[in-house]
């Protein structure tokens, strides 16, 4: 059993009670919600004649069913449409603030919560969502819940929870040039694969996460859930504060410095006990590319697709059908492999040195012919920050649209999808069957770079032959 | 159609299998049946795009498993998309439990929210279990939730879910919220030392 972690600090303190049954009450310090998972929430409380508890530790915006071309109310889509005025009046309701379309703050839940402080160490964290994993970079405990969560959330500002074990993943080694956040994170999946995490909290640490700026390692915590562990966090150090200080949410003053001492003391002691401990060398990995149904398929972009000799016999069923299901031969290289459509963004990829890094490949070069590309930053300050230093213009040369922000082609609930067989390159999460919009849509995963990569060569490509 | 409530000691009925390790939610339920504000009708859009690609022979159109009410199911089952919508499209098809070798962490959560049991089985067990209810689509299984154990004629095989939730299962304790607002003093104390929600002011 862990001990001494942040996790159980965490856990320790926002501890209310233990309920019959051997459930523990957990004190929930943020409650995210969005206009997907929320309005059956809101409508069960009103059954149950209850208000909501915390309004003020409460906050809204919308993501998954905005268009990302007109945002014109109404939206074209009535049922989009339904979904936003439903959470409006909602929030209107219950005095929730909500950062809505054109208030300068919308965009990607996981995307806004940091950009205005409102994620902090030694917080714990819900949210309908299962990438709500995000806001462990800054050192708190999150994680996604269901729709009856949600209204138990906004009933009482606390879960039934049951305590994870933790894994320490220690990362050693630097990133090489040309490969991210996104190619580690799916590497660790990789070597763990997508179940690995169940029942796990994983802490990501090591000299090479004290490296990685704060969008990297909300990237890396964004996709803990793909590796099956509900929470992923990082400790708290100099980077998380440098990052938090000055955003509107953060404290200030006398306020800023007692915050620092109690953030301080929530990172994990250096004689904590974990339940086990992993170990990656970074230095070992190459750019990471998908090649099946599940986030754990990955190889590097020099590698060819594994050979049901080279799997795991109980994989091999799974293996099997995603070589259907994505028409590839064993054996054969993944580089190379032509693709339709290109899509950068989402809660993984969709901050400003995800699109820097992309636009830095896109420069100067021209989006392959026939091939559809659009970049969806992950806020509307992601995009005023894109588009103060030029990168609009470069992604827009290069023959990407450039869209308004929101989830977009990550799960298609908005115009935004796949068509037929179509192949994306996508710099989001999950390459699941149907994903993106599409029934028999077909999703590689990889980072930003290699989105771009991929759409100025047509192909699967190695950026680092592409790099400066 | 009545939804499950109360303590929850045993679920009877015939057995749907369906096979395959890591079945995500997108699967069970596809994004663009998310689109509204109610969960009703969701039951008839279980593994939409799944029995589409598959044309009558997805185990959700068998005519001789209509009406199964237990699902029987391989490792990860629900991984991927936190989605609620993925629970309540089973329960409204008809299932009120599963059995699976394991099953992903927020699915459990939110099948336990509705009162609906996932209980485990070793990998073998799971594909004797799913290759019997195949062969014989129309035989009646006892999920005794209680003793933690599932039968069919003689047969009996014992299966695991931990403590937690087999006791909100049987004292109907399942629907935590009376529960949660039931502390209200431990929860007053807990936000009070909690420094972050007075913005560290002091």
């Amino acid at each position: 059993m862990s001990t001494g972690t942040l996790y159980d600090k965490v856990w320790e303190l926002h501890r209310v009670a233990e309920l019959p049954g051997g459930s523990t009450q957990l004190f929930i310090g943020l409650h995210l919600i969005h206009e997907v998972t929320s309005p059956q929430a809101f409508a069960a409380l009103a059954d149950l004649g209850l208000t909501v508890r915390h309004p003020e530790r409460t906050v809204a915006t919308v993501d998954h069913i905005v268009p990302t071309t007109s945002q014109q109310r109404p939206f074209a889509d009535p049922l989009a449409e339904e979904m936003l005025s439903t959470l409006e009046r909602n929030c209107a309701t219950h005095g929730i603030t909500l950062h809505g379309i054109g208030s300068g703050r919308q965009g990607i839940v996981h995307v806004i919560a940091p950009e205005l402080g409102l994620s902090q160490p030694g917080m714990t964290v819900a949210c309908g969502d299962s990438h709500t994993s995000t806001h462990g970079a800054f050192g708190a405990i999150a994680f996604g819940i269901g729709t009856s969560q949600v209204r138990d959330v906004l009933a009482s500002q606390s879960l039934a929870m049951t305590k994870l074990r933790v894994r320490r993943i220690w990362v050693e080694g630097a990133l090489q040039p040309g490969v991210y956040a996104k190619d580690l994170v799916l590497h660790i999946i990789r070597r763990l694969g997508v179940k690995g995490g169940v029942g796990h909290a994983y802490e990501f640490a090591g000299p090479t996460i004290d490296g990685l700026s704060m969008e990297e390692r909300m990237t890396l915590c964004n996709m803990a859930i793909e590796g099956g562990a509900r929470v992923g966090y990082v400790n708290p150090d100099a980077t998380t504060f440098a990052a938090l200080r000055g955003r509107p949410a953060a404290p200030s003053g006398e306020a800023w410095q007692r915050a620092l001492a109690w953030w301080s003391s929530i990172a994990s002691d250096a004689d904590a006990v974990y339940d086990d401990e992993v170990r990656i060398d970074a230095s070992a990995i190459a750019p990471t590319v998908t090649w099946g149904i599940t986030p754990g398929q990955g190889i590097g972009v020099d590698e060819h697709v594994p050979t049901l000799e080279q799997i795991d016999p109980q994989e091999r069923p799974l293996a099997e059908e995603a070589y259907r299901y994505m028409d590839l031969q064993p054996g054969t290289p993944i580089a190379g492999l032509p693709v339709d459509v290109c899509f950068i963004g989402s809660c993984t990829n969709g901050r400003l040195s995800d699109l820097q890094a992309a636009a830095a490949v896109a420069r100067g070069r021209q989006v392959a012919p026939g091939l559809r590309a659009f970049v969806v930053p992950g806020s509307e300050q992601v995009a005023a920050a894109a588009e103060a230093e030029g990168l609009d213009r470069i992604f827009r040369e290069a023959g990407f649209e450039w869209r308004a922000p929101g989830c977009s082609m990550c799960l298609a609930m908005n115009p935004d999808r796949l068509e037929g067989r179509e192949i994306s390159a996508s710099s989001s999460n999950r390459n699941f069957k149907g994903r993106q919009g599409s029934a028999s849509g077909r999703t590689l995963l990889m980072s930003p770079a290699m989105v771009a990569a991929a759409a100025v060569t047509g192909v699967v490509s190695d950026v680092r032959q592409l790099l400066p | 159609m009545d939804f499950p409530s109360g303590p929850i000691p045993l679920v009877t009925g015939t057995a749907l299998p369906l096979p395959g390790d890591d079945i995500d939610t997108d699967r069970i339920i596809p994004a663009r049946f998310l689109k509204g504000v109610s969960f009703a009708g969701l039951g008839e859009q279980a593994f939409a795009d799944d029995r589409r690609e598959l044309a009558g022979q997805h185990p959700f159109d068998r005519p001789d498993h209509a009406g199964a009410r237990l699902l029987l199911v391989n490792g990860n089952f629900g991984c991927g998309s936190s989605r609620e919508h993925a629970p309540q499209a089973l329960m409204r098809w008809g299932i009120r439990a599963l059995v699976g070798e394991s099953f992903a962490e927020i699915f459990f959560g939110n099948c336990l929210a509705l009162g609906l049991p996932c209980l485990q089985a070793p990998r073998a067990v799971m594909h004797e279990l799913q290759a019997l209810a195949t062969a014989a689509p129309t035989a009646a299984w006892e999920l005794d939730v209680m003793a933690r154990e599932l039968r069919q004629g003689d047969r009996r095989w014992p299966l695991t879910l931990a403590d937690g939730p087999h006791g909100m299962l049987l004292s109907g304790r399942w629907d935590a919220t009376g529960q949660l607002l039931a502390h209200d003093a431990e929860l007053r104390a807990t936000a009070a030392r909690l420094p972050y929600l007075s913005g560290f002011r002091g």
